[in-house]
């Protein structure tokens, strides 16, 4: 069974339809890449699945359980949004750390406050916090940044910030990572030290959506590739496949153009 | 004379510090109620909250303050302050909170929507709630971004405390000034700024300190 199913997921923005019947599933372990030209709404999706917009129809289910559906009432969408939403990881384009945190500090901040809601918390707060740290600092180390934990986001290069952000994503474990466009926001010489901890991810059989503007590298490390435009899905299947061998007019002219830079 | 000119302005001073710390104690909250309020899901407050901003922004605060206390023996045929010191100061107080708050809840609104939304979407897509979400990442970037606007209004507070001299409150530019009147002198009016001088200096070495104290983080 698929890890995720996405189903007929549709949004609109006042009138305009943003995404449009969009549907696909993710097997556990895989990489899908998604592609597409600027506005085709790849951003929008990815925050359909975080929780941070509420599509208008359709439904999103993680191993069977359904997490939205368009057609539930209001009140049980919004049930347990906090635990639905934790099946989801996100890596944004602008990492989006938080300032007044250390590196390690914005990796355990989430542990933390979830930590402080079991019932045990009390009596073994030191443990805890311990374990804590030891995972966040683990978690650092994985993405060769063993030499800044403590360092601020101020004080770190744009590659060295998507990669704490990558790490806050990872640390409490979330079935599905989504990064939307993670090197996009970086200095070119500073995108392969966030795509070679990406690949690593990949090696390790993270579960993962990559929305990505890196054709090259989605077609090498991606099990699946999506390419959309204008909020639908347009082709799907093999990367390989898709951007060697594309099917459809619309994703040829799409590669051409950005064969073409 | 010396001693009795420092005794006097001491005197004016304590008023002056009074006006000063009760205005902050009461108009720092509400300007950030009405600062939530201006950013309201509804209109009505919203509108309403505009149009206040609007007039207190709009008017000098010596009218306000002569409005406020003047106006609801005029209009009410009593006097609702007391006729004594105290009576003055309380009228002061409430004229100077309602004219910060305004002032202040522009700063805070600023403040707060100058964080940006990505900064909450990231907490909210680490399941932290939204109470956790504003004090644990919002507030303290905010409180950065309002320091230095905040200390130019307290320190313009400060000297808009003369004011309240208008409705004859003895505060510390009234006890300056009345050396004068009676037996004119001038250098008590120079003495008077060296006070003021010395509690601006204060207040702009605490400020300083603060933002230092928030510099670590960008
Ligand atoms: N909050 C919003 N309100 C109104 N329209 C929006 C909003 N967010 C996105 N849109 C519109 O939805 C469409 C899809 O946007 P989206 O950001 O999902 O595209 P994208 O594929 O991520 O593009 P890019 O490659 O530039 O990041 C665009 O036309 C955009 O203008
Ligand atoms: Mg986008």
């Amino acid at each position: 069974m698929a890890i995720l199913e996405v189903r007929n997921i549709e949004k609109r923005f006042d009138n305009t339809k943003v995404l449009d019947n969009v549907s696909f599933s993710l097997e556990e372990g895989n990489a899908l890449a998604i592609i597409g030209s600027s506005g085709s709404g790849k951003t929008t999706l990815l925050r359909c699945l975080n929780f941070l917009e509420t599509p208008d129809g359709g439904s999103i289910s993680v191993r069977g359980e359904t997490l939205f559906d368009a057609s539930m009432p209001r009140w049980e969408q919004e049930k347990g949004l906090r635990t639905k939403r934790l099946h989801f990881g996100m890596v944004f384009q602008s990492f989006n750390l938080f300032p007044q945190y250390t590196a390690l500090e914005n990796v355990m901040l989430s542990e933390k406050l979830l930590a402080k809601e079991q019932p045990d918390f009390k009596q073994h707060k030191k443990e805890i916090y311990a374990r804590i740290e030891a995972h966040g600092e683990a978690l650092l180390r994985q993405m060769g940044l063993a030499e800044r934990m403590t360092h601020y986001p101020h004080q770190l290069s744009g590659g060295q910030q998507q990669r704490v952000a990558i790490a806050r994503a990872l640390a409490l474990q979330p079935d599905i990572l989504c990064f939307d466009e993670p090197t996009s926001a970086l200095d070119p010489e500073l995108t392969g030290e966030v795509l070679k901890v990406i690949r690593a991810l990949a090696d390790r059989k993270t579960t993962m959506i990559i929305v990505t503007h890196e054709m090259a590298f989605a077609r090498d490390v991606s099990d699946q590739l999506i390419f959309m435009d204008e909020g639908v899905i347009v082709e799907q299947g093999v990367p390989r496949q898709v951007i060697d061998n594309p099917q459809e007019e619309r994703t040829k002219q799409f590669l051409t153009r950005y064969a073409q830079g | 004379m010396f001693w009795n000119v420092t005794r006097a302005l001491l005197d004016g001073l304590l008023t002056t510090f009074q006006i000063f710390l009760f205005t902050l104690l009461f108009s720092l909250p509400f300007g950030l109620v009405l600062a939530f309020g201006s950013m309201s899901r509804w209109r009505l407050p919203r509108y309403l909250i505009q149009v206040l901003v609007w007039i207190i922004r709009g008017t000098p605060l010596m009218l306000q303050l002569i409005i406020i206390f003047y106006g609801p023996g005029l209009w009410l045929g009593h006097n609702i302050w007391s006729g004594n010191e105290s009576g003055r100061i309380t009228a002061t107080v409430v004229a100077f909170s309602i004219n910060y708050a305004c002032y202040f809840s522009v700063i805070f609104r600023g403040g707060i929507e100058g964080v940006p939304a990505g900064q909450r979407e990231a907490g909210e897509v680490l399941g932290m709630t939204k109470s956790q979400i504003f004090f644990r990442i919002t507030l303290l970037q905010m409180v950065k971004r309002v320091v230095p606007p905040l200390s130019n209004e307290v320190i313009t507070l400060v000297k808009d405390t003369s004011l309240a001299r208008m409705i004859a409150a003895y505060e510390l530019t009234f006890a300056g000034y009345s050396f004068m009147k009676s037996n004119g002198l001038t250098w008590p009016l120079f003495y008077t700024g060296v006070f003021y001088l010395v509690f601006v200096g204060v207040l702009t070495l605490l400020f300083n300190y603060i933002e230092r104290k928030l510099d670590y983080f960008r």
